[in-house]
């Protein structure tokens, strides 16, 4: 009872995978790729979850038939050969994915700076523009972000664009974005950093070429949290 | 010597045994030994700080229930939160699968009790202090405040002041401690201590699970103790291990934790899936199917479990190569997880399935697992890990996989084997209602947030804003988790009714086919009157009927001699006995033993390190004070153990449990080893801010000093060896061993404290700090060893046959000349690989 009750309560709210932080709504086409990946994993879990419950129920409650296959039958198809032809496949698919999301040809960079507990970043190819805890990206353009600490581990995570990067103090890791379409969206720490980890957000603008100039012409400085 | 007869009376054969094995009443039961008894403390403790841990959840889900609530702040939120994985993990799971296997093995195995009854005791008083101490930092408000994964530099002295990290470091290394005991305890006692003519292979399924288990712990948990005496050496004296102005690394600490925290999710799982593979066979009414694919699965399981640790840092910015080698690891070990999920649907599908409680629970096993290691598989594939990462989707993954994977399996164990402990049977009524409870408010929790993760909420925050379309998922989640909470509640009531008013039953109520149901229930201190013959695989045993003939005195060592608690041990591969092993009777020393390691960390925690020094040298002599009377004070030779054997009491056969004892720790020690030397190669490959300005400056002399002394210790052990068996003088060999190490030892404290820069100056000084000094206690340790054979040997507790003293502390000579010239080694080569 109470587990419909649930799974009827997921359902409905399956209809909202909307928000600021969604990885559900992407809004570039790195963001796009890894929700694809994501979706045709979870309807694959399901069918599997699908296909050993009912299994389950099958020696349970017609022994009899699920009987008719030797125990050595059942061990080698259940765990190896059913294995063998889902996990393959899907280590290389998502190989080439992680492979054609990272590429190395040279693209504007951007530097964030994280500390306990704002962001700051800066645009090398704007003038040596700087601003706090709010990021401005071109639209429809490849950006790496070049992510750093000055003090514990953050991790730097826009879910709509992209996957999550941390910063480590004493190394730079480069993390490559493409913006959509202008809008706005959030970013935050996904990285546990102490007391007010959880008030480490920044605000994301994706412009077109010269909102992105007048944006970074005057800096902006976000409103304290 | 005539054999004592076999005691045909089985009531005279009880009251014989029980006064040799019983643990007194009262204040004495402080002193209790016996696997039984320290099992289900094991098992009873660990089930009240699961309580607590729950308790901590309900906040965590009290304060996330709305957006912007303010029933906790970030202070409170942030320790709460690191002590519900803490307490889960080190005090609830593995504490838990600990009782259970020191309750249940002796019984499955057909021997009397474990190997060494006093280690297993130290334990438990280990796991109680070093709970205590962080169950009261978390009343006094200074519980740890990092995360369970205490990740530098977030830890370190300088982002975290204060006492709460020390606590966590120190009280998780005690904990530790007791989880290695237990490691060698078990793997010595599957190994020696069973019925005559259970060969390995005729093993119950339980066995083997728990060999692998006890062997992941010695190797898995050195990791993570290295790390936390680094990172307290970091905080207390300030050498920069993870530093990375100073030539440190904090990725160093996540590999140390990883390192051990993939496999300690294998180890929680192992033996969950032993018992399941123990409860559904019994439930099928047929033997498992596949029992050897299964022990193969087991095996391949456990290496790895070992090699996938980087797949817990794909956002770390680690290369690309090295990413695709641990995501397909990652995959990988899906493959004996599906074999083992076949093998019992196969085992159900040739039985005749049975329904009850249990079985109940084995449904819920099944369904939440498979969902979990789905989720898993996912995590591993890298793109989607960049986005679940440390989100909402990981916290759903990881607890579908623990309670899945353990607790619902632990529910299944704990109604199927409650009537062994009580005595009594399970009444239905309450324990179908707790079910369902349970499995609903889990998957209405834990599903939700699979979602909740995937649109954006972060794991570790105590509040959210509202905008964020997270707001009626975590109030589903929260509602999930108070119908999760008094499920458990109802299961603590029914444990309770069933203890105090469940109907007694003779023996063997589910028709199992293993020898633990053929111990009387509740099981008598001695377990089983007479140990019977195996003759077969020890899971399809007709136990009610063994029991009977056992409890006659008809099997081996069916009668009581000299007061002796007598238990067989056996050849390791044929399980043909080879020796009488006579146990330690209850003392008081474990309980001294811990509360002074305790007073140990106490004044760690409190920086009195004049005192820790001091209650150190006290842990020395109380280890070494009770070791004195071990053993035999004479030769006995071959005693009659019934059936027309006789095989030699333990300090005489060829291989004692403690030969066997000293090999497991050395390798648990080599792994700590390992780790280090892998610690000091990673910092020097990767740290940043490498070379140092200073290196060590240490000429020719004191480092052929050291090598010489430490070559010289193991030699003169073996001609002290040599001269106990040529009835020769055994002193003067000991002396020059405790010449050698008492030299050995000058010269590396000569060394760090003459020849090497300042260990707070840069990781590299640190970490030849850190390597020198891991020398010094090995060479320390020696010197007790050489101290307590000087003792033993005076008193008579050595002799010609019984020479096992001295092989132990030749076994660890060899270990620390080993160890000991690869470290200085190290350190003396760093500087020129660096430049050169």
């Amino acid at each position: 009872m109470w587990r419909y009750a649930g799974l009827a309560a997921v359902a409905l709210t399956l209809g909202a995978c909307d928000g600021p932080l969604s990885t559900l709504q992407p809004a570039g086409p790195v963001a796009r790729s890894l929700a694809q990946l994501g979706w045709t994993m979870i309807v694959g879990s399901g069918v599997l979850l699908a296909l050993i419950t009912g299994l389950f129920a099958l020696v349970i409650l017609r022994p009899d038939r699920a009987a008719r296959m030797s125990g050595r039958t059942w061990i080698i198809w259940g765990g190896l050969v059913l294995p063998a032809l889902v996990l393959p496949p899907l280590v290389l698919v998502s190989l080439i994915a992680g492979e054609r999301l990272s590429p190395s040809d040279p693209v504007p960079r951007i530097e964030a700076e994280a500390r306990q507990w704002s962001w700051t970043f800066h645009y090398p190819d704007h003038g040596g523009a700087q601003t706090e805890d709010i990021l401005h990206l071109p639209s429809g353009q490849a950006v790496d972000i070049v992510i750093t600490s000055r003090d514990v581990i953050h991790s730097f995570w826009v879910p709509r664009l992209a996957g999550k990067m941390d910063a480590v103090p004493g190394r730079e890791n480069v993390l490559r974005l493409i913006g959509g379409a202008p809008g706005v969206m959030e970013g935050l720490c996904a990285e546990f950093c102490g007391l007010d980890h959880t008030h480490m957000r920044f605000d994301v603008q994706v412009h077109d070429p010269e909102g992105l100039a007048a944006a970074l012409s005057t800096p902006v400085f976000a409103p304290e949290p | 010597m005539t054999a004592p007869r076999p005691d045909i009376d089985p009531i005279r054969l009880h009251k014989a045994l029980t006064r040799i094995w019983a643990t007194g009443p009262g204040w004495q039961r402080l002193a209790a030994v016996n696997h039984s008894v320290v099992g289900v403390r094991f098992m009873v403790t660990a089930a009240v700080f699961f309580g607590i841990g729950g308790m901590l959840a309900m906040l965590i889900r009290a304060q996330l229930a709305t957006p912007e609530s303010a029933f906790l702040g970030p202070e409170i939120y942030n320790q709460i939160f690191t002590m519900h994985g803490t307490i889960m993990m080190f005090l609830f799971a593995i504490p838990m699968l600990e009782g259970l296997a020191l309750y249940m093995l002796p019984k499955m195995l057909g021997a009397r009790d474990l190997a060494f009854p006093r280690l297993s005791a130290y334990g438990y008083w280990c796991f109680l202090f070093g709970g205590m101490i962080l169950i009261g930092a978390l009343f006094a408000g200074v519980a740890p405040q990092s995360g369970w994964f205490m990740y530098t530099p977030l830890s370190s002295d300088v982002y975290s002041p204060g006492i709460n990290a020390d606590v966590w470091l120190l009280g998780v290394t005690f904990v530790e401690i007791s989880a290695l005991t237990m490691a060698v305890e078990l793997t010595v006692s599957i190994l020696k201590l069973r019925a005559p003519g259970m060969t390995l292979a005729r093993m119950p399924i339980f066995a083997w699970y728990i060999l692998v288990t006890a062997l992941m712990m010695v190797l898995g948990f050195p990791p993570l103790i290295l790390g936390s005496v680094l990172l307290e050496m970091e905080r207390a004296f300030g050498l920069p291990f993870f530093d990375p102005e100073r030539g440190g690394d904090p990725l160093l600490w996540q590999h140390l934790f990883w390192l051990f925290g993939h496999p300690e999710v294998y180890i929680i799982f192992l033996p969950a899936a032993g018992a399941l593979s123990t409860m559904i066979p019994t439930f099928a009414q047929r033997p498992l199917i596949g029992y050897r694919a299964v022990v193969a699965s087991i095996i391949v399981m456990a290496f790895v479990s070992f090699g996938i640790w980087v797949h817990h840092m794909f956002t770390t910015g680690i290369p690309h190569m090295a990413l695709a080698f641990f995501s397909l690891g990652s995959a990988i070990v899906a493959v004996p997880t599906a074999v083992q999920m076949f093998a019992w649907l196969a085992t159900l599908a040739h039985g005749r399935p049975r329904w009850d409680v249990p079985m109940l629970y084995i449904f819920g096993f099944i369904v939440i697992f498979v969902c979990g290691g789905l989720t898993g598989v996912m995590l591993a594939m890298v793109p989607f890990n960049w986005q679940a990462h440390d989100s909402y989707f990981v916290i759903a993954h990881f607890h579908y996989v623990l309670v899945g994977g353990f607790v619902f399996p632990i529910l299944a164990a704990l109604y199927y084997w409650m009537p062994h402990v009580t005595g009594r049977l399970s009444v239905h009524r309450l324990s179908v209602p707790a079910f369902w409870l349970i499995f609903a408010g889990f998957n209405l929790t834990f599903l939700t947030m699979h979602l909740t993760g995937l649109l954006g909420m972060p794991r570790r925050v105590y509040t959210y804003l509202g905008h964020e379309g997270w707001t009626a998922l975590n109030l589903l989640s929260s509602v999930g988790s108070f119908v999760l909470a008094m499920g458990f509640a109802l299961i603590a009531i029914d444990v309770l009714l069933q203890a105090r008013f469940g109907p007694r039953f003779r023996r063997d109520p589910w028709r199992a086919g293993t020898l633990e149901w053929a111990t009387p229930t509740p099981p008598a201190a001695y377990g089983f009157a007479s140990l019977p013959r195996i003759s077969e695989r020890a899971d399809r045993l007709s136990p009610g009927e063994i029991g009977r003939t056992l409890a006659a005195g008809e099997g081996y060592l069916g009668f009581a001699r000299n007061g002796w608690q007598e238990t067989l041990g056996v050849n390791i591969t044929t399980g043909e006995p080879d020796q009488i092993v006579i146990l330690p009777r209850p003392t008081y020393l474990p309980l001294v033993l811990a509360l002074t390691t305790g007073l140990v960390v106490l004044s760690m925690l409190f920086k009195n390190y004049a005192l820790a020094v001091f209650a150190s040298i006290v842990v020395a002599c109380l280890f070494v004070w009770g070791a004195r009377s071990a053993g035999q004070p004479r030769d006995h030779g071959p005693l009659p153990i019934g059936l027309g054997l006789s095989v030699p009491p333990h300090p005489e056969a060829a291989t004692s449990p403690a030969v066997l004892a000293m090999g497991v720790t050395l390798i648990a020690d080599g792994a700590f080893f390992i780790s280090l030397i892998f610690g000091v190669v990673y910092l020097w490959l990767v740290a940043p801010n490498w070379p140092p300005v200073e290196v060590i400056e240490a000429g020719l002399t004191l480092p052929l000093v050291v090598v010489t002394c430490l070559f010289a210790g193991p030699i003169a052990a073996r001609a002290a060896t040599v001269a106990l068996r040529r009835q020769g003088a055994v002193m003067p060999w000991l002396g020059v061993q405790a010449v050698a190490l008492l030299t050995a030892l000058a010269a590396v404290v000569a060394l760090i404290s003459g020849a090497l820069p300042d260990p707070q100056s840069h990781g590299y000084a640190a970490a030849s700090f850190a390597l020198l000094a891991y020398v010094c206690l090995h060479l320390g340790v020696a010197a007790l060893f050489v101290l307590s054979n000087a003792t033993r040997l005076r008193a008579g507790f050595i002799g010609p046959r019984r020479n096992h003293d001295l092989r132990l502390t030749t076994a660890w000579q060899d270990f620390t000349a080993i160890s000991g010239v690869v470290a200085v080694g190290v350190v003396l080569i760093l500087p020129r690989m660096m430049t050169g």
